[in-house]
């Protein structure tokens, strides 16, 4: 049988996928162990049980300051995201939409917004930090100025992809230029809007922890780089682990939502 | 008096000259199959009565009033693909004209007014053949299904002409021959024009009242774009022709 014919089904399926992720964290062990044999205060790849330990101090109400860092952290990073990513995602729904449909703006705002698609974002930084402060608006404009142009271009092609049939099809039917926008394309650009601000976290959680990393006095990059100081490896990775976490449970929870709300852009497939 | 009438209607792109001097009329209640080899303009020539494109000189006339190059609601389309809109259901799909007439705005009819269009909706589903099929989306639907759903779509707004760019084309035979059947009897109870476009010349004279073939009348070797295509034969045939007008008021109900 050919290799590309074999497919793991069930429960092999699972174990599986299974396998190479018990095989890195054994690993980790092994050497995490093989350290400390031989130097009992080795900061590199320290034990589960130093790390466990730094989360439940980080998790703890600080007496001084009357706050628990992790939980304070994550809702400050948390919060930057979630309103970086709703602007990003109104402005490429409001923009991609109207660029993909009428071929006008396109005209006129396309090459705009290609030029700004280009720009690193992390170069425009300082630009940001000098305009806006070291506030919480720098921050959330980078992510902003990160994720939009990508997201505005990917829909606006998207939506521009529609057969033009159907755009005929439903002047035909007396549609105006707002209804079929908003009844043909918007409908159509939504399933892929959410595909797209999927992709666009991975970039996102970089340009927030990058911006947290150079001025912030409170948030999850913040941290890490706080505590990279001392090579605090035993909270840095946890604090990693947390944001890969909370970076699925949005992938998750995002493809949840379009797949309940737009059934018909999942037809089942095959394989 | 004709219901469409070309007067002396020229394309041209650049010096690419697709039709050249077209001169026809056609009849109110007539079903005009519309064929010829690839690149002889066919689709160019229905381009010009759906409004997706403009001549270059010479004018059209629908109901003795100048054409629009634009898509409008007298004239109702049924491509061979891409007919009916995926994230609509077939009941969604077929309201979707009714909508659009009834609620500039939201595009969408509430209350009293959508459970109406709904079921005249669902009357032209039964009318096409799909029923029982209101609920499904089209991609759960046979391509067969979806060319019924694609004319029930069109005819709820009762459009003066009916346009068919290969709308069968994509069909198994089988499917063919029950969807000849269905516009046949569509065309002649309802009083409908029809104009359509088609590669298979038996199911053009199975079809129409009229067979109009698209060529081009002259060559040019060396410059094989000089010259344009254009009606080169005209086939009436004898047939009886679709019932009155007044038919066409009582679609759907």
């Amino acid at each position: 049988m050919r290799l590309l014919n074999i497919r793991p089904r069930g429960g092999l399926a699972v174990m599986l996928g299974a396998v190479p992720l018990l095989a890195v964290g054994l690993l980790y062990l092994m050497a995490s162990q093989a350290r400390h044999a031989e130097n009992p205060r080795d900061k590199l790849l320290p034990t589960p049980e130093a790390m466990a330990e730094a989360v439940q101090l980080m998790a703890r109400v600080d007496p001084l300051t009357g706050h628990a860092p992790l939980l304070v952290d994550t809702l400050a990073s948390l919060e930057r995201m979630g309103l970086a990513l709703a602007i990003a995602t109104a402005v490429s729904l409001l923009l991609g939409l109207s660029l993909g449909l009428l071929p006008l703006l396109r005209a006129k705002f396309g090459p705009l917004v290609a030029g700004i698609a280009v720009i690193p974002p992390i170069a425009v930084l300082p630009i940001l930090f000098i305009v806006f402060g070291l506030g919480e608006t720098a921050k959330i404009a980078l992510i902003v100025f990160g994720v939009a142009p990508v997201m505005v271009r990917d829909l606006a092609a998207h939506v521009a992809a529609i057969p033009e049939e159907q755009l005929v099809k439903a002047q035909t039917l007396g549609s105006s230029t707002w209804q079929l926008a908003l009844r043909v394309a918007l409908p159509q650009a939504m399933p892929r809007l959410i595909d797209s601000l999927r992709l666009s976290l991975c970039p996102a959680w970089v340009y927030l922890i990058s911006a947290e990393a150079i001025a912030a006095d409170v948030g999850l990059g913040y941290r890490i780089f706080l505590v990279r100081r001392y090579l605090s490896m035993d909270l840095i990775l946890p604090y990693v682990a947390w944001i890969s976490l909370l970076a699925v449970i949005m992938d998750v929870t995002l493809r949840l939502i379009s797949r309940r709300a737009y059934p018909w852009a999942y037809p089942e497939r095959g394989r | 008096m004709a219901l469409l009438s070309f007067r002396n209607v020229w394309v041209e792109y650049g010096d690419k000259v697709v039709l050249e001097n077209v001169e026809l009329s056609i009849a109110q209640g007539s079903f005009v199959s519309i064929v010829g080899p690839s690149g002889a303009g066919k689709s160019t020539f229905l381009r010009l009565v759906i409004g997706q494109e403009a001549p270059t000189r010479g004018a059209i006339d629908l109901e003795g009033r100048k054409l629009r190059a634009e898509p409008g609601p007298d004239r109702g389309v049924v491509f061979q693909k891409y007919s009916v809109f995926p994230h609509l259901s077939a009941r969604d799909n077929v309201v979707f004209g009714l909508d659009c007439a009834g609620s500039a705005l939201r595009g969408k009819l509430s209350g009293a007014k959508r459970r109406a269009a709904l079921e005249q909706a669902d009357a032209m589903l039964a009318a096409v053949g799909l029923g029982d099929s209101g609920d499904l989306y089209p991609a759960k639907m046979s391509g067969g299904m979806q060319q019924r759903l694609a004319i029930a779509q069109a005819l709820i707004k009762k459009p003066r002409i009916l346009l068919l760019d290969e709308p069968f084309g994509a069909l198994d035979p089988g499917v063919r021959l029950d969807m000849h059947e269905l516009i046949t009897s569509l065309w002649r109870d309802n009083g409908l024009t029809i104009m359509m476009v088609t590669h298979d010349i038996k199911e053009a004279f199975k079809l129409g009242t009229r067979v109009l073939a698209f060529d081009k009348r002259r060559r040019d070797p060396h410059a094989p774009h000089r010259y344009g295509a254009t009606a080169v034969y005209d086939f009436p045939l004898d047939k009886p022709g679709a019932v009155g007008p007044e038919a066409l008021a009582g679609l759907g109900q």
